[in-house]
């Protein structure tokens, strides 16, 4: 039966990747614990891909905890709440995530108030249609909590004609040191449950797969336990191997199938979301709770107490760490997201946003750079890429700028999961070289056409 | 209440690195090769590690001395120079004049590998080439093999060996054919236990099938070498020797003869898997592996040489280029039918 199982799982892993070690322990049985609130709040009004959201409230405006305070602009665009009850101070450019200043709403919170979240009454989804959906959704300011910030409407536009099958709930979290989705999977089971029912029923799928890696056990048995038979959802634990959180690796394992280059998902009739993302969907539909809370796994050797917690967005990244007990002395980096895909923390002004899956802090022994020797062609960069491109190639184009040559070789298709810097013996800043170049390309192009 | 924030770097992601280095890689090799390197060592006694001196001190001296200062140190410890010096000294014979080996070892990284830019932008294996470049220069002192000495004689070296400089080299009468020309010049087979375990002459590094399979077995268990490549050339030349051997037993050898003489596992296992100069892909190595066995088994069996295996790598040195644009794997999502049914 084990014998089977494993050949099984052979069989439907996505080919090459890499198998960093998951770190994952330091958080994986810590509870998500609410950090208490903060006085002040920073919420770019650009926290999702598209257009930023312009602002409803003004300087001095009270505003109260859940209160919708920036709407969308544009279908790919979605609103912002404030996740705490206070006054609106400024309307002003603030750090942002990424340590460049942006334009945000700034507030302050009423140390007096309750910062209690009256529950509305449960909404009635059965009733809605797909379309109403797509309506409703930017109103909740949910966008997808996997990485990519798309605002949740817009995968459930669909084309004329698409007939969706399959709804994907992405509780892979490949990425090393993060377990907030684990922590999700296990703490609101029956929320996300929930919330696969209503996409479920309202995309008329007739079946729901939660892919789960290998290494949370926990969650795996937890939803299987309260899966009906019949309701048409199935958990499929998956090999533990990066980047299995990627939509297209994802349904390549699951369901076998290969998304073509320049289609999504939907067009094979999947649909896939983050499990973060379906729980909160949930939320919304059933409190009336809009997307203000954030789960965020503290972690990484540089934290005193690595924890799972729920911060309100816009809370400080150096209030997050303070909670945690502070950055260790020898701490020279820290990241907000994987330690695979996430981006350096410049400021520690810098505010939590809707993406905002971790925060992890870095030694020097962590950041330290291996000497970087010549490409000796190894090919291990080759081998790790899930895409199947020569990154060995692409880094020495991208370093003689052959940024045209690169796009031939299929640059485009590159989702910067960093599998070919992870392998390289060499030392070499691959993906950080091919980042360069298809920043280069979209720059170009915007030159061209603006 | 304003606080110190520590001084954060802002290193892009990823900041996780599997731990291998290219310069741990290099020690694999210098690991794998050790083995064979001691035999030969005791088969051919102190001539033997002197030449593998010279070879490798030929290569160290000409990396130091046309690198950028400020890049010696980095480019030396990472032994690639040390390696090639190595694979070099192993693959020549062991009774050449010292000062040859020296100079071998100077041409493999002077001209094999510095003039094309360093490590990792040479075309050929430079081991080869500046065996190659010895094999053109001295034919003589090149195809003449000692007889091996054992360790009673470990001290005794050929007249040979400390030959001077362009002077001519006397051969005592220590020469002996290898196995690959005895087969081929005088239509005589060696017993297999001898080719296994090394009791033939030939090159110093060569003769030891069980401990090269070893090593190579060794490096492809720690990934530092695609082991489609020697997997391929092994199987091509056992493939094509089984049918020659079939057609006509009397004049051709038999298989297991054909794989474990000369230097076919030694440039299977060390030299045709070199990265730099092998494919990058997977189909690539297969398609290299088999064009090296396919030349090796038509330059031993219907050339002029009794052995073809560093011509054969060389030749598909130069069509590496060209094999790895076109056997690069279909890129995930590119090239499907449904692709271009779909969209638009």
């Amino acid at each position: 039966m084990n014998a089977l199982r494993a050949v099984s799982l052979f069989r439907r892993g996505f080919a090459h990747g890499v198998h960093p070690p998951d770190h994952k322990a330091l958080t994986a049985e810590v509870p998500t614990q609410r950090i208490p609130f903060a006085s002040r709040y920073v919420l770019p009004l650009n926290q999702h891909l598209g257009a930023p959201a312009r602002p409803l409230v003004e300087v001095g405006q009270r505003v109260r905890r859940g209160q919708r305070i920036a709407e969308p602009t544009a279908f790919v665009s979605t609103s912002l709440h404030t996740p705490v009850t206070g006054w609106v101070r400024a309307l002003d450019r603030r750090c942002g995530p990424d340590g460049a200043y942006q334009e945000a709403i700034e507030i302050e919170a009423d140390p007096y108030a309750t910062q209690r979240l009256e529950p509305a009454v449960p909404r009635d989804w059965r009733s809605l249609s797909l379309e109403e959906l797509v309506e409703e959704l930017p109103h909740s300011g949910i966008v997808g909590l996997g990485g990519a910030a798309l605002p949740a409407q817009v995968k459930y536009s669909l084309r004329a004609g698409v007939r969706i099958r399959y709804l994907i709930a992405n509780g892979a979290e490949c990425e090393p040191y993060l377990t907030n989705d684990h922590r999700v999977m296990v703490e609101r089971a029956e929320t996300l449950l929930r919330g696969i029912e209503i996409l479920q029923t309202l995309l008329g799928a007739e079946e729901t797969i939660i892919g789960i890696e290998l290494n949370k056990p926990e969650a795996i048995a937890g939803l299987r336990a309260l899966i009906q038979p019949g309701q048409g959802v199935r958990v499929v634990p998956l090999r533990v191997k990066y980047p299995q959180g990627d939509s297209k690796m994802m349904i390549r394992s699951l369901l076998g199938r290969e998304v073509p280059a320049g289609l999504h998902a939907a067009d094979l009739g999947i649909i896939m979301n983050n499990v973060s993302t379906i729980a909160a969907i949930a939320d919304w539909f059933e409190t009336g709770t809009p997307y203000i809370d954030r789960r965020v796994t503290v972690s990484g050797p540089g934290i005193a107490r690595p924890s799972n917690l729920l911060v309100p967005l816009g809370t400080q990244v150096r209030e997050v760490l303070r909670f945690c007990g502070g950055l260790s002395e020898d701490t020279r980096e820290v990241i907000m997201g994987g330690p695979m895909m996430g981006k350096p923390v410049a400021n520690l002004d810098a505010p939590i946003v809707k993406t905002s899956s971790g925060i992890l802090a870095f030694t020097a022994k962590d950041t330290a750079r291996p000497r970087e020797y010549p490409c000796i062609r190894c090919g291990r960069c080759v081998e790790a890429c899930p895409y199947f491109l020569n990154p060995s190639r692409l880094a020495r184009l991208a370093r003689a700028r052959l940024y045209d040559e690169m796009k031939r070789l299929n640059l485009m298709e590159c989702v910067e999961c960093g599998s070919c810097t992870y392998s390289c013996p060499s030392g070499i800043p691959i993906v950080q070289l091919i980042r360069t170049a298809k920043s280069n390309l979209r720059g170009r192009r915007r030159a061209v056409q603006g | 209440m304003k606080q110190q924030d520590p001084r954060l770097l802002v290193q892009p992601a990823p900041l996780l690195k599997q731990p291998l280095t290219t310069s741990m890689a290099m020690f694999d090799v210098l690991l794998a090769l050790a083995p064979a390197t001691l035999a030969g060592i005791w088969f051919f006694g102190l001539g033997a590690l002197l030449i593998l001196l010279a070879s490798v001190a030929g290569a160290l001296l000409t990396e130091w001395t046309f690198l950028p200062a400020d890049q010696r140190r980095g480019q030396i410890a990472n032994g690639s120079a040390l390696v090639t010096g190595l694979l070099l000294g192993l693959s020549l014979p062991p009774s050449l004049p010292l000062w040859m080996a020296f100079l071998g070892g100077v041409a493999s990284i002077g001209l094999g590998k510095l003039i094309w830019g360093g490590l990792g932008y040479n075309l050929f294996n430079p081991a080869l080439v500046g065996r190659a470049f010895l094999l053109a220069a001295f034919p003589v002192a090149m195809t003449t093999w000692s007889a091996q000495t054992g360790p009673a004689d470990f001290f005794q070296l050929a007249s040979s060996n400390l030959a001077a400089p362009l002077m001519h080299a006397d051969y005592d009468g220590l020469s002996s054919a290898t196995p690959l020309g005895l087969m081929k010049f005088q239509q005589e087979s060696t017993p297999l236990w001898e080719l296994v375990i090394g009791k033939t002459s030939g090159c110093i590094g060569e003769t030891s099938g069980l401990l090269l399979i070893l090593g190579g077995l060794f490096l492809a268990f720690r990934r530092d070498l695609d082991w489609r490549i020697p997997v391929s050339i092994l199987l091509t030349v056992a493939i094509l020797a089984t049918l020659l051997f079939l057609i006509d037993p009397t004049r051709y050898p038999d298989p297991i003869f054909a794989v474990f003489a000369g230097s076919l596992l030694f440039g299977a296992i060390y030299m045709a898997s070199d990265p730099v100069t092998s494919p990058i892909t997977p189909r690539g190595a297969w398609i290299f592996g088999i064009g090296v066995g396919l030349l090796v088994v038509l330059i031993r069996y219907f050339g002029g040489f009794p052995e073809g295996v560093m011509y054969a790598i060389l030749l598909m040195n130069a069509a590496t280029p060209l094999i790895d644009r076109y056997s690069q794997p279909r890129v995930f999502g590119k090239g499907l039918e449904s692709a271009r049914s779909g969209h638009e």
